[in-house]
């Protein structure tokens, strides 16, 4: 058990630095290759852990990750923040929206679902 | 400054988003697995909000307030509408990269169009295309699995409809390509290609049935993973791409799970239309059922070892779950052992009848999936099959006319006797007969699933009280 959790750590880890360093030498022109670098091993790392999961949790699974990927917030706060023309702005804005309601009840309504999953035992206790 | 807290926040988030799906490897460490993502997604929150550049506090508080407002009731629907939920938020995260590529593209048009490097118009495109398709197609399914009116729930198929589909969306790629060639020459083309991708997605879903549901709503997850992957190529954003590469990962292994489950392919869900297949098949050979009262169930389900119950999609139709779960407690409480068996595609998404019956209240340890429960078939005595059909159709083994050929079942025709409760004789959503309701050992008890469970707990109780 430790052993996946140090290789899932290390991985992460490298995965980040790894293409944090390679674009610090130069911000204005994006490291393409690091995005691709970081794109394929983030996907194994996906593969492995998803196989994992319980299949009992496959409908909880389902709304984690899609609160995960409303990651997209980050990008849609830049877009409705910065000073940018107003209609860039509004559609940041309308996309800020949506990712935000899918972080909200994503994160939500899954914990909900879990908290049902209840074993014999702690059914006793 | 700035740059290394943004870029040792995205590491920290990063790490805690492999943790939180760690975790769901069990139910026990799950609940875990959800703070450690609200935990990411804070970092990645307030580590995109220190950035001094940005302004327009206003707008960006309305939008999160809107989104708390409607995302709040969201989280709250009943459980058997959860797919219909789940369909929805695929469909506002399309929407979301689609109109972040939108923005990108016509921000980067206005400061000159150096900005729109090939790198970048590929990226916007595949985004756009994803995102608007993902946006309109998961809108379809969340309409179709609620049930709402004007969305026609029956597969529509027609002739020629893959040839115009897979034309509609090559006609969007050479637009695209088009754009990345030239971006300003071009750039009236960028409209067409979002209608021609939101088309795109409608068009999709219409020739696709219930059934085909958990497959679909799958598919649609990985849809909109790989839409913000491709989000993250265009803002130049490690996390975006690593978060989206984890959803399109879990979206991408789900929908294998369920095309194993069906025997079927990709290529088959989306283009086959497995809803209209030779209704025709319906023979002259009438064979009747045996039928079975609940007293008789009851007193038979008393002198049993082992019970499976085989649910399906008619369990949620027919809210039977909480019925189901005073029958388990009743036999349980007799020494009988009760146990589920679970077909990965019963219901509408992925593991749907495991939170339904977690809902209820039933012990986790009591579901068991299929493969690992059909070589214990034989030494069931009972089987009740509530609201499940084609999944237990000992057909799919040996009839290799039949259109679920193939498909890997529930071996309930193995056990000793066999319950199927059922409305009525009509067959399932593949218009096929099911052999099981016609094998020796097994006996029909017809009616509303709610009600018949509730009759055998009555039997059962007012017996129980009699000893």
């Amino acid at each position: 058990m430790t052993f996946k959790k140090i290789f899932y750590t290390i991985s992460a880890v490298i995965l980040t630095y790894g293409s944090a360093f390679a674009e610090s030498k130069e911000v204005a022109t994006p490291d393409y290759f690091g995005l691709f670098f970081v794109f394929m091993l983030a996907s194994f790392i996906g593969l492995g852990v998803i196989t994992r999961v319980s299949r009992l949790l496959h409908t909880p699974l389902m709304s984690l990750t899609n609160a995960i990927s409303a990651i997209a917030v980050v990008g849609s706060i830049i877009l409705t923040g910065h000073d940018y023309p107003d209609y860039i702005n509004i559609l940041g804005g309308i996309a800020l929206f949506a990712s935000m309601t899918n972080i909200v009840s994503g994160f939500m309504i899954t914990d909900r679902m879990l908290k049902m999953f209840k074993s014999k035992e702690t059914k006793k206790s | 400054m700035i740059y290394s807290i943004v870029q040792t926040a995205i590491i920290l988030s990063t790490a805690l988003f492999i943790f939180s799906l760690h975790w769901m490897k069990d139910p026990k460490t799950a609940r875990r697995g959800v703070f450690a993502g609200i935990a990411a997604m804070t970092v990645a929150i307030i580590s995109t909000m220190i950035d001094p550049a940005i302004i327009n506090w206003d707008y960006i508080s309305i939008a999160i307030v809107l989104g708390f407002v409607v995302g709040i009731p969201l989280s709250k629907v009943p459980l058997t509408a959860v797919p219909q939920r789940t369909a929805l938020s695929h469909a506002f995260g399309g929407l979301a990269a689609g109109l972040v590529g939108t923005a990108k593209y016509y921000l980067w048009l206005s400061e000159g169009v150096e900005q729109l490097t090939t790198f970048r118009m590929v990226a916007i495109i595949v985004e756009i295309i994803l995102g608007f398709l993902t946006f309109t197609g998961s809108l379809m399914a969340a309409g179709k699995l609620q049930e709402v009116k004007w969305i026609p729930q029956r597969p529509v198929i027609y002739k020629g409809q893959n040839f115009i589909n897979l034309g509609l969306l090559g006609i969007a790629i050479v637009g695209g390509l088009l754009l990345v060639v030239s971006p300003a020459e071009y750039s009236y083309l960028f409209p067409g290609i979002i209608v021609l991708a939101l088309l795109f997605g409608v068009l999709l879903i219409i020739p696709i049935g219930g059934a085909d549901m958990p497959t679909v709503i799958s598919l649609l997850n990985a849809y909109a993973g790989l839409a913000a992957v491709a989000m993250g190529f265009v803002l130049d954003n490690k996390l975006l791409v690593t978060a989206g590469a984890l959803d399109g990962s879990s979206g991408l292994i789900l929908s294998l799970i369920m095309c194993r489950a069906m025997n079927r392919s990709f290529t088959n869900v989306l283009f086959g239309g497995f809803g209209q297949v030779k209704a025709a098949a319906a023979d002259a050979e009438q064979r009747t059922a045996k039928t079975e009262t609940a007293e008789g169930a009851a007193e038979i389900l008393e002198q049993a070892s082992k019970v499976v119950i085989i649910p399906g999609y008619g369990m949620a139709v027919a809210q039977a779950q909480y019925r189901i779960r005073e029958l388990y407690d009743l036999l349980t409480k007799a020494g009988v052992e009760v146990v589920f068996a679970i077909h990965p595609v019963a219901g509408r998404m992925p593991g749907h009848m495991n939170v339904l019956l977690a809902e209820a209240k039933i012990p986790y340890e009591q579901l068991i999936e299929m493969d690992d429960i059909n070589s214990d078939m034989p030494q069931v005595d009972v089987v009740i099959v509530v609201g499940a059909n084609d999944v237990v159709n000992p057909a799919a083994r040996h009839d290799k006319t039949s259109p679920i050929y193939g498909m890997p079942i529930i071996d309930a025709d193995k056990a000793k006797m066999c319950f199927a409760i059922k409305r009525s004789m009509n067959p399932g959503f593949a218009g096929i007969e099911n052999e099981l309701y016609f094998a020796e050992h097994t006996f029909m008890l017809f009616g509303d699933a709610k009600a018949v469970i509730g009759d055998l707990v009555k039997q059962l109780s007012g017996s129980g009280g009699g000893h």
